[in-house]
């Protein structure tokens, strides 16, 4: 490893004051990301994924507080960064794709002003440089008569083709890192794959780093370099894709990894894995391991501060049980 | 979209129509016109000349459609009171009330704009207090009492600018701003509305991931969707101005329309309140309509109807 | 977390802060903060009632009294030298006691503005109520209805009917009453429509129930708050309007001490006595916000999370 992550971010951990108490969201959590690499994050929803990557890019809401050990694209620290130079990377070096494109485009701008505001306000080029770009990618995500599209209004498009706008949004200034908060989430059915297809495609041609956000782990499965999986607010275990699908080594994944149809292993009519319980609330303090009321292998220790445990090729996991309790599980 | 606009455009139709009958009514209703035109001298052979030659006599329908087509052509009759006739009157008091609705909108949407933006910025703050304050006072006061406020301060204490008449621009500055103090407080609470909930929107987020100046994030993202609301209630705004004005320009003796109206009101030449009042609903009709289909133009939801 | 950098510091990114709405607690204000605007306007409209209906006994003098050697004296606290304790509040260009003046003025204001409100309420809830109701051509009329009332200017119209028919208290009600009845309307109707669609309503119908009695129990408890908050501001709209036509000569006649009336008298003495102007001025601009903010508290104890 010669050159800096393109993101570091270390303890990093996310308070919301709620009539009811401080909620804590977003717990410890550290994360890397490669140049060139593709790192899910998964978990259900309400883990923290979403915060997290709010937290990342400075877009939190106002009455959350961030608080980390340390927060860095590509060496730079974005901590003690002035709000003028986070405007300056935001869009340009990180960019950021969201849930939901049918809310996310601006109702009152046309598709091509969009695209090119982005381009032209990080100085990037003229505006016919960025109407060319701005053509090139939409074609390049897929979208037929792209020059026709640039006049177009966001509520002319379907929400597949928004996805893709916003896609191509993000890429618009060549950003080092993109953050996709469960791209395809708002989306239906059928053309969800292919816009994560997309995103693997591009993340491998643009040699990004990709943070993808997602609760299918199906989709991780293919496409993650590396994975992080989140329970109530923490990282509960990270490691390269292949060693977590393989041996993982918390309950919860374990459990995930059961909830995937996997059609080829299975014997038609067996039922699916299924997590019994419900996530934690987080309000107040939380002690031990938030997993120890729905896990079928808790003990009593497991309600003290579980300390991070470490095997080989970076995989960190934050459970008591012996490594190989789980392996037999399968 | 033209379904849409068709029925708006019949029911704006309809509207005239009941507002020009309205105004019709209220000249019948305010004593017997032959007897006001002969005179209170006059003998009563006079009055049924009068009233022959007026065409008083014949059924009232036929009265309503033969003045209802003259004023169509601009043709609102004689005043009682002016040698002019209610057009021409009208045609010259227009302008200077045009102004002064002009004047007063701007200076209320200069206030309550930045004002209303300001509050939804800084929620719970200062700003959104004093504005709030400024709304609740200014929805509270009487508009010819802060109109007298005014002169009291900048005409008689200050001596800065004129009390009364219509001489120069110096004589519009006070009433438009008494004009325009009437409208802010309703304004700047619908930008401050529009405003959180636009700041609220994904999209907005989506501008500040994008890395845009915050300046562009708050007027062309977020500005740019909150005010279309503001837009149509400014129109409906300066319609009421129009009708406002009577208060106002009596209280400036500005020779608009709304001083007319008042003095013609108290004279009984009910002839030009009668005219003043058609153009002024009809102004009304018209600026509601093109309104609702700018909105509508403006939002997909109903343009596709 | 030792070593931790707290990094939304506040006012840190004002960007942060526009980007998402906040949680409740720390933008809620406290109960007591809420209320106190509720309970202060429910004081001073009570303080003004009081003195409205009390006022024979609390006014030092006859409102009508005039005394030509008394004119103009000055409120005390505007100059005490000559200001007589007869006469706290001073006198009129007539000698007329200024207390006792603005006290009966209270009378008139409200009720006026009570009244005109009624009259408008039961307009409108009848035409919205029958718009909701049986919807299709009705619902055409009566929306044809309001959008003529709002093209009609208001001060105009009131003006020209008080001019034919005589500046009567009772004229200055029904018109008022005639012109403020939309809001009503549009708000009945939308309220009186939603009930109209749900089942049970089919069902009652079905078992023989009376619909305009369930209509009259279901739709109530659902626009109570904003038929308060409507009759409040309609209430306050009468109020202003009825000192506007007082004050245009066109409303209440002399000698009736209506405060807008009492503000065009002392016009033409304002250079010199201003304080004849600020007094019912004033007193209005009172009667106004405590019943506007009285509607707004009520809105709030009804509504939990109400948009202001």
């Amino acid at each position: 490893m010669s050159e800096a992550p393109l993101l570091e971010l270390a303890g990093l951990s996310v308070d919301i004051p709620t009539e009811a108490g401080v909620l804590h969201a977003v717990r410890d959590v550290s994360l890397t990301v490669r140049r060139g690499e593709t790192l899910c994050v998964v978990g259900e929803s309400g883990c923290g994924k979403s915060l997290t990557s709010l937290a990342i890019m400075g877009l939190l809401p106002p009455a959350a507080q961030r608080r980390a050990r340390r927060l860095a694209l590509a060496g730079e620290d974005l901590l003690s960064a002035s709000p003028r130079r986070l405007r300056a990377l935001r869009g340009d070096r990180m960019a950021m794709i969201f849930q939901d494109p049918m809310t996310s485009l601006n109702p009152a701008w046309s598709v091509g002003d969009q695209l090119e505001e982005i381009f032209i306000r990080h100085g990037k080029g003229n505006r016919r440089a960025a109407r060319e770009r701005a053509v090139a990618l939409l074609e390049r995500v897929g979208i037929a008569n792209a020059g026709g599209r640039l006049a177009q209004y966001p509520h002319q498009l379907s929400g597949g083709l928004r996805q893709r706008v916003m896609i191509a949004m993000a890429l618009m200034c060549s950003p080092g890192l993109v953050l996709a908060d469960e791209p395809t989430t708002a989306l239906d059915a059928t053309i969800q794959l292919g816009i994560l297809q997309l995103l693997a495609e591009l993340q491998a041609e643009m040699h990004m780093g990709l943070m993808l956000v997602t609760h299918d782990l199906g989709i991780v499965a293919r496409i993650a370099d590396r994975v992080a999986v989140m329970y109530a607010g923490e990282v509960v275990e990270e490691g390269p894709a292949r060693t977590v699908f393989t041996a993982p080594r918390h309950p919860y994944t374990r459990g995930l990894i059961d909830c995937i149809p996997q059609p080829d292993r299975m014997a038609p009519g067996q039922r699916l894995g299924t997590i019994p319980g419900m996530v934690p609330s987080l309000v107040g303090e939380v002690q031990g391991c938030a997993f120890r009321t729905r896990c079928a292998f808790a003990r009593p220790e497991c309600a003290a501060t579980v300390a991070p445990r470490h095997g080989p090729d970076d995989h960190m996991w934050r459970c008591v049980l012996p490594p190989e309790t789980l392996d037999h599980a399968a | 979209m033209l379904r849409f606009a068709a029925r708006r455009l019949l029911l704006a139709l309809a509207v005239a129509l009941t507002v020009s009958a309205i105004a019709f009514m209220l000249l019948r209703l305010s004593g017997d016109l032959a007897t006001t035109l002969a005179g209170q001298e006059a003998r009563a052979e006079d009055v049924e000349r009068i009233r022959q030659q007026f065409g008083l006599d014949r059924p009232l329908i036929l009265q309503y459609g033969d003045w209802l087509w003259r004023a169509l052509r601009g043709d609102f009759g004689r005043s009682l009171f002016y040698p002019e006739s209610v057009g021409a009157l009208i045609r010259d008091r227009l302008p200077n009330t045009a102004l002064l609705a002009s004047l007063g909108l701007l200076i209320a949407l200069t206030l309550s704009i930045p004002l209303g933006m300001a509050a939804a910025l800084w929620r719970n703050s200062w700003i959104d207090r004093l504005a709030l304050m400024l709304a609740v006072l200014g929805q509270a006061m009487p508009n010819f009492w802060f109109a007298l406020l005014l002169v009291f301060l900048f005409g008689m204490t200050l001596g800065w600018l004129p009390i009364s008449g219509t001489e120069s621009f110096a004589h519009f500055i006070m009433p438009a701003m008494a004009l325009g103090w009437y409208a802010t407080p309703v304004l700047m609470r619908l930008t401050r509305a529009g405003m959180v909930d636009v700041l609220a929107a994904d999209y907005v987020r989506t501008a500040h991931a994008k890395g845009l100046p915050l300046r562009v994030v708050l007027i062309k993202h977020a500005l740019r969707n909150a005010v279309v609301p503001v837009v149509a209630l400014a129109a409906v705004q300066f319609g009421n101005m129009l009708s406002g004005s009577v208060v106002i320009e009596t209280v400036f003796a500005l020779q608009g329309i709304g001083y007319l109206a008042w003095e013609s009101i108290s004279r009984r030449d009910f002839p030009v309140v009668q005219g003043i009042l058609l153009v002024v609903a009809l102004f009304y009709v018209v600026l509601t309509l093109l309104t609702d289909l700018l909105n509508a133009w403006l939002d997909p939801r109903i343009r596709s109807r | 977390m030792p070593g931790s950098t707290p990094v939304s510091a506040p006012g840190e990114e004002l960007a942060a802060q526009a980007a998402l709405p906040a949680p409740v607690a720390s933008q809620r204000r406290p109960r007591w903060r809420r209320n106190a605007g509720l309970i202060g306007s429910a004081l001073v409209l009570a303080a003004i009632v009081i003195a409205a209906l009390g006022a024979p006994w609390l006014a030092p003098h006859d409102p009508y009294l005039q005394s030509l050697d008394d004119r103009l004296l000055p409120p005390f606290f505007v100059d005490a030298e000559r200001a007589m304790p007869a006469h706290p509040l001073g006198t009129d260009n007539l000698g007329r006691d200024y207390l006792s003046r603005l006290l009966y003025g209270a009378r008139i204001s409200l009720l006026i503005g009570f009244f005109a409100m009624v009259v408008s309420g039961l307009i409108g809830t009848v035409m919205g109520v029958l718009a909701g109701y049986f919807g299709g051509r009705t619902d055409t009329v009566v929306s044809f209805l309001v959008t003529t009332r709002l093209s009609l200017p208001i001060i105009m119209v009131a003006l020209a009917v008080v001019s034919v028919f005589g500046g009567s208290l009772e004229v200055v009600v029904l018109v008022l009453g005639f012109l403020l009845w939309d809001r009503f309307a549009v708000v009945m109707r939308s309220a009186t429509h939603q009930v109209r669609g749900r089942e049970y309503i089919l069902a009652a119908q079905a078992i023989g129930c009376s619909v305009p009695r369930i209509l009259w129990q279901e739709v109530l408890p659902n626009v109570l708050s904003s038929l308060v908050v409507i009759a409040s501001y309609e209430m306050a709209q009468a109020i202003l309007l009825e000192a506007a036509l007082s004050f245009l000569g066109l409303g209440v006649q002399p000698p009736l001490p209506s405060w807008g009336l009492m503000v065009s008298e002392a016009k033409e003495v304002m250079l010199f006595e201003p304080w004849m102007i600020m007094l019912p001025g004033a007193a209005i601009c009172v009667l106004v916000l405590a019943i506007n903010l009285l509607g707004d508290g009520i809105r709030d104890l009804t509504v939990p999370e109400g948009r202001a």
